[in-house]
């Protein structure tokens, strides 16, 4: 599309006060989402991703929060807008789904009047037009005997069926993108390849854009076609998906990389392990986050490194000081990626 | 076998629903483990995979008697603990520890790090004062946290940390025999990789055995020697590990395994999925007969009918299935019924031409 991309977020800041002190939730991120493009954010719990999408919502919005920056989607800014305005965006051009459908569905009402009351909050529509669009919905997300299921309690669903009530939900405004947080990771592994093959098709057939926020590098694998890498608050590194998994420019990403139990490969004798724990959010390292934990940090990480393309290659950015020949070297270990001194003092 | 550790027989763990105004009566059963039989060998792992609600978690509990069973008998080192009093059961505890899923439930918040670690100790007479107190820090260091932590409160703790402190627990009486629940499936990928390794290290150290659950099933292969695939309450499948990843016998395993998305872009392209259709059955009204057979592609009429014998295949294969996968003709023709087999299972084996190569 000529006119960019459809959703354009710049510098994002979000820090929450809390009694031991200022917790940097959201440290600058910056990325953009084009029309049906499916972006993955992984990261590790208090990486700032879910953050980063609740706040794209107005959903972290409260007293102690100060956010800054600026998220356009179309020609509304997200982060100034006023709560009527955030109202009228919401659902309708950007929505969400959450990790747990169970929490996420009010136990009291019946699936489908709780989708008709969405439908009807936003459009002056009678309730039996919003009730049969209720039902197309629940049979798009592939919800056997629709109309039948759409008078269930949320308790008489499976968990994947939780799950598809929400996506269905999530769509009955036909909003241009979908931020699916975690969701899949509540569900079995035969559940969730169902849900990860719905979530393609609805990209597919109807161009919707998808941010999926995961931190399962197999479900990034099979959905997205660019991810971003966060840690400690910030993105670490963007790329496609072929960037990211076999030419990885930051140390964390090979880590992650390096620490996976694959099923496709001879299993090693050991894993190969990221050392350390993650960072306070509340006093983080000076300059890269990542820093602590890194075999291969040098004089230069104690200043943070931005956010840009290093490598040379079209769309790839890196926050890592090292040289990118120098990293294609050091991340190899026997044939694989991984945190390659990080396994030398292990094995040493 | 000589070697083996831990012999469950028929185990039956049901769990009653009950209804009524005055008197309570059992309107149905929750089929939670439905004749399981396994055996664990000395120092092995044995891996234990299933989607939730087959009742991997309570084959555990009742394993380690923390459940009573309804019926079937479960041998540690030869002698039967099923059914024994709480006291006479209380040596035996010293054997068998438990590592849990959730390292933020399963610490006492108000007591010390050195307490959850120490008390057990005092409670078996182990050892206490300052012999205690050495032993603790020892063991605080083996998992990688240090003696500074032996003051602090769970809540000073990381997950991983936690996690690391439930181990220590678990090891302070010098168990033979360690049940894992899903011990890292609430961490972080990176932690997994640490708790994982810290497991397989402690395991040649102290000559431990596992069982190891989890449904994550790159991690189940990276640790274990064998693994058992549950279904609604019964064992479907019984394999060394690299035999059940690389050719699995039993339809639902490979459809388990085929789920499993490969965090590799190119692969995952070319990958064959096998998929399965809909949700797990209710337990309370299991399907009859092969209890995968409603969502099975491969099913026909006798799956209706009878329920499969767990049937041997050489090489430690077992598999519970009317049409086995990835078996030769004549691994077929020379299947038998395994020892392990359920009683309600019939003796049908399979037919050269039902199986696929």
């Amino acid at each position: 599309m000529s006119d960019g991309p459809l959703l354009r977020v710049e510098d994002l800041r979000v820090d929450f006060t809390t009694e031991e002190g200022v917790l940097h939730a959201v440290d600058g991120v910056s990325f953009g989402l084009d029309r049906g493009e499916r972006l993955a954010v992984v990261g590790e719990s208090g990486s700032g991703k879910s953050v980063t999408a609740m706040t794209l919502m107005g959903l972290t919005r409260s007293p102690n929060a100060s956010i800054s920056g600026r998220a356009h989607l179309g020609d509304t800014e997200l982060i100034s807008a006023g709560d009527e305005d955030l109202r009228r965006v919401r659902g309708k051009e950007i929505a969400m789904i959450f990790q747990d459908p169970m929490s996420s569905l009010n136990p009291v009402y019946r699936v489908g009047d709780q989708i008709i009351e969405q439908i009807r909050a936003h459009r002056d529509v009678a309730e039996e037009e919003a009730r049969e669009r209720t039902i197309e919905l629940l049979d798009a997300v592939g919800i056997p005997s629709p109309a039948e299921r759409a008078r269930a309690y949320p308790h008489e669903f499976s968990g994947g069926m939780r799950q598809r009530a929400m996506i269905a939900m999530a769509l009955s405004l036909e909003p241009e993108v979908l931020i699916a947080d975690e969701p899949t990771t509540a569900l079995d592994v035969t559940i969730q390849a169902q849900i990860i093959d719905l979530l393609q098709d609805l990209n597919r057939q109807f161009g919707l854009s998808i941010i999926l926020i995961t931190h399962d590098l197999g479900v990034v694998a099979e959905i997205a076609e660019r991810v971003l890498v966060m840690y400690g608050g910030r993105v670490v590194e963007e790329g496609s998906l072929e960037q990211i998994f076999y030419d990885p420019q930051h140390p964390y990403t090979w880590g992650l990389l390096g620490s996976l139990t694959r099923l496709d490969r001879d299993r090693p004798e050991r894993l190969s392990q990221i050392p350390g724990i993650p960072p306070s959010l509340i006093s983080p390292p000076q300059g890269c986050h990542f820093r602590p934990r890194c075999p291969h940090e040098f004089e230069k990480c104690p200043e943070v490194p931005p956010l840009e393309s290093r490598s040379g290659e079209p769309g790839q950015c890196d926050r890592c000081w090292l040289d990118p020949e120098e990293k294609r070297r050091r991340r190899m270990v026997d044939g694989r990626i991984g945190l390659a001194a990080a396994e030398e003092a292990a094995a040493g | 076998m000589s070697d083996a550790l831990l012999e469950v027989r028929n185990l039956v763990k049901h769990f009653p629903i009950k209804s009524g105004i005055l008197f309570d009566r059992e309107v149905a059963r929750v089929q939670a483990v439905d004749d399981v039989s396994l055996t664990v060998n000395k120092g092995e792992t044995l891996g234990l995979v299933g989607e939730s609600g087959c009742g991997k978690s309570t084959l555990c509990r009742t394993i380690l008697q923390l459940i009573e069973p309804t019926s079937g008998s479960v041998r540690f080192e030869g002698e039967e603990i099923a059914g024994l009093s709480a006291k006479r059961l209380r040596p035996l505890r010293r054997q068998i520890q438990m590592i849990f899923q959730d390292p933020y439930a399963s610490l006492n918040p108000r007591k010390r790090i050195g307490q959850i670690v120490g008390d057990p100790m005092s409670l078996h007479g182990i050892a206490d004062g300052a012999d205690q107190r050495r032993q603790v820090n020892e063991l605080l260091e083996r998992v990688g946290l240090s003696a500074e932590h032996y003051n602090r409160f769970p809540h000073e703790f990381s997950g991983g940390q936690r996690q690391r402190i439930g181990i220590a627990r678990a090891l302070a009486l010098q168990p033979k025999l360690i049940v894992a629940d899903e011990p890292v499936s609430a961490l972080d990928v990176s932690i997994q990789a640490q708790i994982i390794n810290l497991l397989d290290d402690l395991q040649k150290e102290f000559g431990l055995t596992y069982i190891f659950v989890a449904h994550d099933l790159g991690v189940v292969r990276h640790v274990s020697d064998r693994i058992a695939v549950m279904y609604l309450g019964k064992i479907v499948e019984t394999a060394p590990s690299e035999q059940l990843y690389e050719a699995p016998v039993h339809p639902y395993t490979e459809a388990l395994l085929s789920a499993v998305p490969i965090p590799d872009p190119r692969e995952n392209a070319s990958r064959r999925h096998v998929p399965v259709e809909g949700d797990v059955p209710s337990p309370i009204d299991p399907p009859p007969a092969c209890r995968f057979h409603t969502r099975c592609p491969h099913a026909t009429e006798v799956c209706h009918l009878e329920e499969p014998p767990l049937a041997d295949y050489g090489r430690g294969r077992l598999a519970a299935c009317h049409h086995p996968r990835n078996v030769t003709p004549e691994e077929v023709e020379g299947a038998t019924v395994a020892p392990e087999s359920p009683a309600s299972a019939s003796d049908r084996l399979p037919h050269p031409q039902e199986a696929t190569v």
